[in-house]
């Protein structure tokens, strides 16, 4: 399926990151990023295995700390914010991540309820149901409602996982290599399904990957992350024509259709 | 081609040197210490998942349970039998209720519960969470907006420490069985009599300190399982040492409390 054109609106900033810096032990990891996101896009981060694209989402979902600078969402800024108010941001934000992280003792309805329940106070059983439908019918997946994440395939388990973000209603996606270790085929039904979210659920989102055929099919914008830094912002035909001898090579050595 | 810096790790450094191991000792403790606190600030504030402790403490029950009614049964039946020739050399066979009742309501069935479920219970909760851990389930409920503190841990620890006296009692019951079988095999004892010489030195002091012995005994089996799953690192190989970790620190621990809470309830005696 190809991408609708969607309008961003480059006024109003949903994620604003500046000077971040983190280090693991002796090893800095981002040296200094800066990033905006705009309101309606979605951006994709690409860079190389361990460059630190899957540190960055975890450090704007308040997962890690960071070393330096200050990560802003929605207007708040999520190094300062206090623990309830984290939480409260955090509904707000989807997060799916690279191995799913389906709750291995639950069927894919509790699941899916296991947010709403604790974040919903007062919400009725057939509220529960009807939302459940609802985002099981946007991922495709309405027949595995009772089934163990044990029972389902990569690709719908990666689905289910984007549809237990999706029941909170978030205004923020963050994907963390949505196509990692898929079938091609899936791996375009996946693509398909971030855009559909995009457009369906006026989500702002930032997907890290490092497959450009993602890239390509699902970003606005592309940003380019090596040895710490963003060496490369635009669109996906602006950083692949880049004449930059850092960045050159990783598209290079890929291969797209 | 300019050769791309990555965060993979670095190489292997050298093991830890005894400093190290010393410091990073008491670094635990520290930890443990406020994950305790962290417990008792979050277990007593709403939402109350009490769904999932009942669910827990089923599974608590159900994972043991079969195991303790084997122990405990034989616990009963093999301290009467290694004990009679002693009391026999006195011609003491008839307090042989009274020392089992004594030996098994005041140390056996709390000790015995607590290290079957140490074994059962404490490896299976250290697994679960670490499992859950490195698959980032426990990430994936934070950022739902969802306490997985409060929901994994508090719900485990209150599980274990309601479900182990139980199982205590249970196991103090079903050693008595044990032991009363011996009893009325070589001494045609009735049961009657057998119960009535069983609860006869037993004191309220020897109620009170096995329940508060069960209790502590499950908080520490709990707490310890899910310190060790809650903060696993390094894969897979990270789940199997907090399940490992979990049964011997329990152990250890439930060890070292029974010696201290029978000094306590010496003074009171």
């Amino acid at each position: 399926m190809k991408k609708k054109k969607i309008y961003t609106d480059q006024k109003n900033t949903v994620i604003r990151i500046r000077g971040l810096e983190k280090a693991f032990e002796d090893y800095d990891v981002l040296k200094g990023i800066d990033l905006d996101l705009y309101q309606g896009e979605n951006l994709v981060v690409l860079g190389r295995s361990g460059t630190g694209k899957s540190v960055l989402i975890k450090l704007i979902s308040g997962l890690l700390k960071p070393d330096k600078g200050t990560i802003e969402v929605l207007g708040k800024n999520v190094t300062k914010t206090s623990d309830r108010e984290l939480q409260e941001l955090r509904i707000r934000i989807g997060f799916s991540f690279q191995a799913s992280a389906l709750y291995d003792s639950m069927t894919v309805r509790k699941n899916l309820e296991f947010p709403l329940i604790r974040n919903r106070k007062n919400i009725t059983r057939q509220e529960i149901d009807k939302e459940v439908e609802k985002v099981l019918e946007a991922v495709g997946l309405s027949q595995t409602i009772n089934q163990m994440p044990s029972e389902l395939s990569g690709g719908q388990r990666k689905r289910i996982g984007i549809a237990r973000t999706l029941i909170l209603n978030p205004e923020i996606m963050l994907y963390d290599e949505p196509t990692a270790g898929l079938d091609p085929i899936t791996c375009i039904e996946i693509n398909d399904l971030i855009n559909e979210v995009q457009q369906n659920y006026n989500t702002s989102s930032i997907i890290i990957t490092h497959d450009l055929t993602c890239a390509k099919s699902t970003g606005d914008r592309v940003a380019m992350l090596l040895d710490g830094r963003f060496e490369r912002v635009g669109t996906f035909d602006e950083v692949f024509n880049t004449k930059d001898d850092r960045v050159k090579p990783f598209f290079d050595y890929n291969f797209i259709q | 081609m300019e050769k791309v810096k990555t965060a993979s790790p670095p190489a292997p450094k050298p093991g830890p040197t005894i400093r190290e191991r010393f410091t990073g000792f008491f670094a635990d403790l520290y930890q443990v210490h406020l994950f305790i606190i962290r417990f008792f600030k979050e277990a007593f504030l709403p939402p109350f998942e009490f769904r999932e402790i009942v669910r827990q403490c089923f599974e608590v029950g159900v994972r043991s349970f079969t195991l303790i009614t084997v122990t405990g049964f034989i616990t009963g039946l093999i301290f009467t039998k290694q004990s009679r020739p002693s009391l026999s050399e006195f011609g003491a066979t008839s307090w042989l209720p009274s020392l089992v009742s004594i030996a098994i309501m005041r140390a056996l069935a709390p000790l015995v519960t607590a290290l079957i479920a140490s074994g059962k219970v404490g490896s299976s909760i250290g697994a679960e969470l670490g499992s859950m851990r490195v698959t980032e389930q426990i990430d994936a409920m934070e950022v739902s907006g969802t306490k997985p503190f409060k929901f994994l841990v508090c719900t485990r620890v209150f599980a274990t420490t309601i479900t182990i006296p139980i199982l205590a009692s249970y196991t103090a019951f079903i050693a008595l069985i044990g032991a009363y079988i011996n009893v009325s095999m070589n001494e045609g004892t009735s049961y009657a009599t057998f119960m009535q010489q069983v609860f006869e030195p037993l004191t309220f002091i020897d109620f009170w300190a096995s329940l508060i012995k069960s209790v502590v005994f499950g908080f520490t089996i709990g707490i310890v399982g899910c310190y060790q799953g809650y903060y696993s690192t390094k894969g897979t190989e990270g789940v199997g040492k907090a399940a490992n970790g979990a049964v011997i620190t329990a152990m250890f621990l439930v060890f070292i409390e029974e010696i201290v809470i029978v000094q306590i309830t010496g003074w009171f005696r």
